[in-house]
């Protein structure tokens, strides 16, 4: 039998695994933005949240945040079982107001940052991450 | 390949239209800015293979784990070579000696040593992968306790005098004294295993570039090794990773260490003939 | 944890007054979450560095309040202005009272 490589790959569309693991939310996330924002409003844009569309491994994620004029960034990852993940506070050193960090994603989900600017308001910036589960080849 | 091989890796495939094909990418793989061959023509020995160019798994990983392999300073495999180097120098075992004391400078005595392993070892008669040596130095010439074949410390120590031949060719010989160890470890390649009947070619040789449960499936190389995996956040060894690969076939495996895992990492580091040593490399 | 958590710095070693340089930072650390089972289905108890912070000459540079969401080896990039020759000092706050610290001097002229 002389199959093509994406002749295979057509044969296993009818057989499917999952490809993505599900979304999921909880009201933790909500809740932590609250504690952050004292239940401020939160505008959106004026952030930026750099994540990829769609990370190999839900275990070391590159994150990266940047808000001009913020004084503290939280980055939460709202289908985690505990969405918080960390709080960048910046210090008056500080040479911009970014950081990049790798963060653990328990499946696909919105990964949310919000910055604390000077002025006392509120930004967000939302990004959804898809996670797929890989994990053949042990 | 038959037709229950087929089904057996149709069912793995996926089918989110998205995700399902994707070629490998043309990026260039620096690390601290120096280039590396991630992809060379085919050794001679794998003309009849239905390959046409050999790859670097690099190359079928997504952006950001790429980068994170382009910089020793972003690859955390290099956590695991600076224990290594710590342990060098530590004298352990009855004869009171480290590994510095008889081989000095890591830099200088193991340079283009990953390149060449597995190999034959005259005096002993058998061939031995780069762990087999380790351990031969740390029971034979330290008194020390051997390494557990794919322990953590293991994985440490063979990332440490990989990083030496970086960059330099995998270089295995095949013939000689090693060709019947060579032609088991074809053979066991060739071999479909367990319930799914697939072999390592099913997957690493027809299929590479095709996404199976949403892994991108590579050449299944080991010029990366020890590598990094996202999944486990440590350096993996070898026969650690054939391991999960032949589980995935739902067969029994062979264990760590075992004659056929040698003859078999011989083998497939001989597919990467021409490929730069990248270890320690980062995969998901 | 407390032993085998390495600190790693990567820092310039000199820049010009006023500069705006780039830092990274790694330290080897399980971060284990508490939301692991073990084979036996107990529950793996939590131990993560819960703050890292980087201060220039006594001045705060950034202060990271970490959760377990943090991959194991937690890694961060970010900027600091430098406005005179001096000290980076970072330190890791480990849950077991644990404190890791690592210092870069910085030349500026
Ligand atoms: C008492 C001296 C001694 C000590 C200590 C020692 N070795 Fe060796 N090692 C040798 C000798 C001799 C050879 C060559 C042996 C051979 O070819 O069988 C060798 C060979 C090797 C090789 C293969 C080099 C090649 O070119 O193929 C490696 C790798 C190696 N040693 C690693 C280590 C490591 C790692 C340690 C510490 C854990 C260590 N050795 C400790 C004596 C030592
Ligand atoms: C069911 C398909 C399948 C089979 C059969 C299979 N593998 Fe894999 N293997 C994978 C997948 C998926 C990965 C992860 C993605 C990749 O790198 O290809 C992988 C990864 C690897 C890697 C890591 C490559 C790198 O760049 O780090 C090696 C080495 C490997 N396999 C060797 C083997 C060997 C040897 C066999 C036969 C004993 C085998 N595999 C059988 C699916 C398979």
């Amino acid at each position: 039998m002389d199959f093509t490589r994406r002749d295979t790959l057509a044969l296993g569309a009818g057989a499917v695994a999952l490809t993505v693991l599900p979304f999921r939310v909880n009201a933790a996330g909500e809740d932590a933005i609250a504690a952050f924002t004292g239940g401020a409003e939160v505008a959106e844009g004026g952030v930026n949240l750099d994540a990829p569309e769609i990370a190999e491994n839900g275990n070391t994620v590159p994150i990266g945040v940047s808000a001009e004029g913020a004084t503290a960034i939280m980055l939460l990852a709202m289908g985690n079982p505990t969405p918080g993940v960390a709080t960048f506070n910046y210090g008056e050193l500080a040479g911009s107001t970014m950081a990049s960090t790798r963060i653990r994603l328990a499946g696909t989900q919105d990964v949310v940052a919000i910055a604390k600017m000077a002025d006392g308001s509120f930004a967000k910036a939302t990004k959804n991450v898809k996670v797929t589960i890989g994990g053949c080849g042990g | 390949m038959n037709f229950k091989a087929l089904t057996a890796i149709a069912a793995l495939m996926v089918a989110a239209p998205a995700l399902t094909f994707a070629d490998p990418d043309n990026d260039t793989l620096t690390i601290n800015g120096e280039e590396m061959v991630t992809k060379a023509p085919l050794p001679a020995h794998l003309e009849d293979s239905m390959l046409t160019e050999i790859m670097s798994g690099w190359h079928f990983r997504n952006d950001d784990t790429q980068a994170m392999q382009m910089d020793d300073f972003d690859n955390p495999g290099m956590l695991a070579v600076e224990d290594a180097a710590a342990a060098w120098d530590t004298v352990e075992g009855t004869a009171g000696k480290s590994c510095a004391s008889c081989h000095e400078n890591v830099e200088d005595s193991m340079k283009g040593v990953r390149a060449v392993y597995p190999k034959w070892n005259e005096k002993a008669g058998e061939v031995r992968t780069l762990a087999m040596q380790i351990n031969n130095c740390r029971t034979e010439n330290m008194g020390a306790e051997p390494y557990k074949y794919d322990s953590g410390p293991m994985a440490a120590m063979e990332a440490l005098i990989t990083v030496q031949s970086r960059g330099m060719p995998v270089d295995v010989a095949i013939d000689g004294p090693v060709a019947d160890t060579w032609e088991k470890g074809k053979e066991i390649y060739y071999t479909r295993f367990g319930q799914l009947e697939l072999s390592c070619a099913s997957c690493h040789e027809q299929n590479y570039g095709n996404m199976i449960r949403a892994d991108h499936l590579s050449q299944g190389q080991i010029n990366g090794f020890p590598t990094y995996r996202l999944k486990n956040a440590k350096l993996n060894t070898v026969h650690g990773r054939f391991k999960g690969c032949v589980r995935d076939t739902r067969a029994e495996t062979f264990s760590p260490g075992s004659p056929e895992f040698v003859a078999l990492e011989l083998y497939v580091a001989s597919r990467g003939n021409g490929l730069s040593v990248e270890g320690p490399s980062v995969r998901n | 944890m407390a032993d085998g958590a390495k600190p790693r710095v990567k820092a310039p070693k000199s820049a010009s007054a006023g500069e705006v340089v780039t830092i990274k930072t790694l330290i080897s650390h399980k971060m284990e979450s508490g939301q692991r089972k073990n084979k036996d289905g107990s529950v793996i108890p939590r131990s993560i560095i819960n703050r890292f912070t980087c201060e220039f000459n006594g001045t705060s540079v950034i202060d990271v309040k970490m959760e377990p969401a943090i991959s194991t080896n937690p890694y961060f990039e970010f900027e600091a202005k430098i406005p005179e020759s001096g000290d980076l000092k970072f330190t890791w706050y480990d849950d077991d009272g644990s404190v890791y610290e690592d210092v870069k001097t910085v030349q500026v002229g």
